[in-house]
């Protein structure tokens, strides 16, 4: 009667259609990166047969001023907005996981609305806002000048920010923070003593969501951006309508590197890949199957 | 239990209103503008007349616009019907996965969505160009199947025609499937990872088989999960303007490029904000019938 659930038939990954299936995809999904990271240091420069060894194109890619100019710009962007994004995103968290308040779906319901509207759509909203209402002088030292491109990441990212901080906060046990006020903590006391320390880890996945978000933009800084201010996107997406060029193969490969170099601090910090996926879908599912 | 705000003023007005005027200065502001200039007049070069008209909207209807409308809607749900048949089988794998398997496949799906999808899109066009990796390599099988005919003495081969992969809509079609598979993949694997795997080890333990379980017992379990990765696959699919643009033709326009057009090059901003707005709606709906499936199952369940 005790017959042991055997494991084997849910083993998808042991049988050979799926394997077959799942190194399509793969191939799918890596190919064309790994090709162009690989023939990023071919020495021809219509970059299609193998002609040797070079690493010519980086030294070319990183004498190129306006190519540094706007890496420089995409950092600075990524890192300022990041910031910013962090706090209005925790803030935003904390008022709706901890306080009743009239209008608070209403809120809520506003909040979703950078994260589902179309890049297009606030790409445009943009455009508008700051030719119309709030004009961003185009001569100001840098890094002010990247201010209107700051604040259209600001708009898309922190509500990113909010939403994985509110699911980190939902396993919260509220008990932690009346025992810390019977204990005689202050409001912020608690806060900063007992809430916070909680947060921490969403707030890391939070940061590495909003800083990829920035530093992937391409629409809405399209729209926001100057003829001073090009970032990292906007200047590829310039030299790619010209022509496939071994140059943006190596700025790119960069790029990748950086993101992997990222993503392995992101999860060294973090512990589980699933938990920095973003949004809800890794945070709420059941924590242990047999 | 939450707090009623009034118990802590000082907290509460702290963590709300910096959120709450960053969103209402920085987005509901600008989009409030957008949507009013749906409703304007063009007067000279930069004066927009808000006149109450319909007539942006009414423009959008003719069949040149209407037909990019359809034509979006079509590619976004196709991309969005693949990413599904692609991505449900993965899903599927890293569920089952042991947990160490799991972790690298997941992070191996994710890796590609956080690359930068400029660069994504470039690499495709590297691979898909008339002298890209796919045309070099058929070219190379071609010549050499042409040598082997030769060889044989069965006469000679049409010299290799490179294939025209790029510039149309399966390349748009291909690309976008290439940058949204994540988006499906994920939220499958959150639905399936949470259903109760013993009821599809009794259907396997009453004989049925591995297909016949998968659509008639996970499929319809993993029904929500299905419901939000196509809504969460086709909306950025049906607003994308970076892979039309470049890896299109001129026929595969899609609704982003022509809201674009409006604002950079035909200086029609009425038009591109009417436009904009449909998008928006479109969206809005797309999330509606999400929301009212997953209920109408929920009542059900």
């Amino acid at each position: 009667m005790a017959k042991r659930p055997a494991p084997g038939p849910l083993e998808y990954l042991r049988r050979w259609p799926l394997q077959l299936w799942l190194a399509a995809v793969g191939i799918f999904l890596y190919a064309p990166l790994v090709a162009l990271m690989v023939f990023s240091f071919n020495d021809s420069r219509r970059n299609i047969v193998w002609q040797g060894f070079t690493l010519k194109y980086y030294e070319k890619a990183l004498n190129n001023a306006s190519l540094i100019e706007a890496f420089v710009n995409s950092l600075t962007i990524a890192a300022v907005s990041t910031f910013l994004s962090l706090i209005l995103g925790a803030m935003a968290a904390l008022a709706l996981w901890r306080f009743r308040f009239p209008g608070k779906a209403g809120f809520d319901g506003a909040l979703a609305l950078p994260i589902v509207a179309p890049e297009i759509c606030l790409g445009v909203a943009m455009l508008v806002f700051f030719a119309k209402v709030l004009p961003w002088p185009q001569d100001l030292p840098w890094p002010l000048n990247l201010g209107a491109i700051i604040i259209a990441h600001v708009s898309f990212s922190f509500p990113f920010v909010a939403v994985v901080v509110r699911g980190r906060m939902a396993s919260f046990n509220r008990e932690l923070e009346e025992a810390a006020r019977d204990l005689g903590a202050s409001e912020w006391r608690t806060l900063k003593d007992v809430i916070l320390p909680h947060m921490a880890p969403s707030l890391v996945a939070g940061a590495f969501l909003a800083f990829t978000l920035s530093l992937d933009d391409f629409v809405i800084t399209f729209f926001t951006s100057g003829p001073d201010t090009v970032t990292f996107p906007v200047k590829v997406y310039s030299m790619v309508r010209f022509s496939v060029t071994p140059e943006v193969n190596a700025a790119s490969t960069l790029l990748i590197v950086l993101t992997v170099v990222l993503t392995a601090i992101a999860l060294k910090v973090q512990g589980d890949p699933a938990s920095t996926a973003g949004g809800h879908a890794a945070l709420d599912r059941p924590k242990d199957r047999p | 239990m939450e707090q009623h705000w009034k118990s802590a003023k000082a907290l509460f007005g702290a963590v709300l209103v910096p959120p709450l005027f960053w969103l209402a200065l920085f987005f509901l502001v600008p989009m409030g503008i957008v949507w009013l200039y749906s409703f304007g007049e063009n007067r000279g070069l930069t004066e927009i007349a808000l006149t109450g008209t319909f007539s942006n909207y009414l423009r959008a209807l003719d069949p040149l616009y209407l037909k990019i409308f359809v034509k979006s809607v079509g590619i976004a749900g196709l991309t969005t019907l693949i990413c599904l048949v692609v991505g449900f089988p993965v899903a599927l794998a890293i569920t089952f996965a042991p947990p160490k398997a799991k972790t690298w496949l997941l992070l191996a799906v994710m890796l590609p969505f956080w690359t930068n999808l400029l660069i994504r899109t470039y690499a495709l066009i590297a691979v898909l160009r008339t002298e890209g990796y796919v045309n070099q390599s058929l070219g190379w099988l071609w010549n050499g199947l042409g040598s082997v005919v030769a060889g044989l003495g069965l006469g000679t081969l049409a010299p290799f025609q490179p294939l025209e992969l790029l510039h149309n809509n399966f390349a748009v079609v291909l690309g976008l499937v290439y940058v949204h598979l994540p988006f499906m993949v994920l939220p499958l694997y959150s639905a399936l990872d949470r259903m109760d795997t013993s009821l599809i080890e009794a259907s396997l333990d009453l004989g049925a088989g591995h297909l016949r379980t998968l659509f008639t017992i996970v499929a319809p379990l993993a029904l929500p999960g299905i419901a939000s990765g196509v809504v969460i696959t086709f909306i950025p699919a049906l607003g994308s303007y970076l892979t039309p643009d470049l890896l299109g033709g001129p026929d595969s326009q899609m609704i982003a490029n022509i809201i674009e057009r409006q604002f950079k090059r035909a200086n029609d901003w009425p038009f591109g904000a009417a436009l904009s707005f449909l998008l928006m709606y479109m969206t809005f709906i797309a999330i509606a019938l999400q929301a009212v499936l997953s209920r109408r199952r929920g009542e059900r369940g």
